[in-house]
């Protein structure tokens, strides 16, 4: 049981990484904090990702000149997966998009309302009813 | 990959990521987050995804933190919890 939550620990940091995140996303009450708990849990599943890929004693996956392109075989064991890195390079940008979105409506709210706590801004709407 | 460096970088990311969203002043907890992001990035880079290194390093840590710092000051910099 021990061996095995040893051998696989880039999981359960993944899973501590996106509990810290949900927390923060959760249990805060300053936006900006919610919003970085959020960054804080994309990257975890990114991390979850990239690490699917690994490979024991595999190295990039990058083919070397001499070896490609002359009938020979390549050998796929030696060869990191390059797919979920290539799609979790869409993922990092599509993250800024957000967070960047994300970041505008903040101001938004700051300039309406003058404040960033979540109580507060809920306060504010219940005693004025806009 | 080698495992002491993968243990010891994740190591860092949890101490970010715990001290990113205790830390009162906001500036503060920007900065803790773009040393998150290059932790990360150094942790991609020896787990061999080249790419997504070189990605995170400009994109995530870079604009990323820009965009929260240019937030924050046209915020409020204090926060409650």
């Amino acid at each position: 049981m021990l061996d095995y939550v040893i051998s696989k620990y880039n999981f359960w940091i993944y899973v501590i990484l996106m509990m810290i995140g949900l927390y923060a996303m959760i249990g805060k009450r300053n936006l900006i904090k919610k919003l970085i708990g959020m960054n804080i849990f994309q990257s975890a599943v990114i991390l979850f990702y990239v690490s699917i890929s690994v490979k024991a004693g595999a190295t990039v996956p990058i083919l070397s000149g001499h070896s490609y392109g002359h009938g020979e075989l390549i050998e796929v064991a030696k060869y990191l997966n390059p797919l979920p890195h290539v799609l979790m390079l869409t993922a990092i940008v599509v993250s800024i998009a957000t967070t960047g979105v994300a970041l505008a409506t903040l101001i938004l709210i700051y300039r309406r309302y003058n404040t960033l706590e979540e109580d507060e801004i809920l306060k504010i709407r219940r005693d004025t009813g806009v | 990959m080698i495992w002491q460096l993968d243990l010891i970088l994740c190591l860092f990311i949890i101490i970010c990521a715990i001290a990113a969203i205790n830390v009162k002043d906001l500036l503060a907890a920007v900065i803790i987050l773009g040393a998150y992001s290059f932790f990360m990035c150094l942790l991609w880079a020896e787990m061999g995804a080249v790419d997504v290194a070189f990605t995170e390093a400009s994109v995530g840590a870079g604009v990323g933190t820009v965009l929260f710092i240019a937030a924050v000051s046209k915020t409020k910099r204090r926060s409650k919890d």
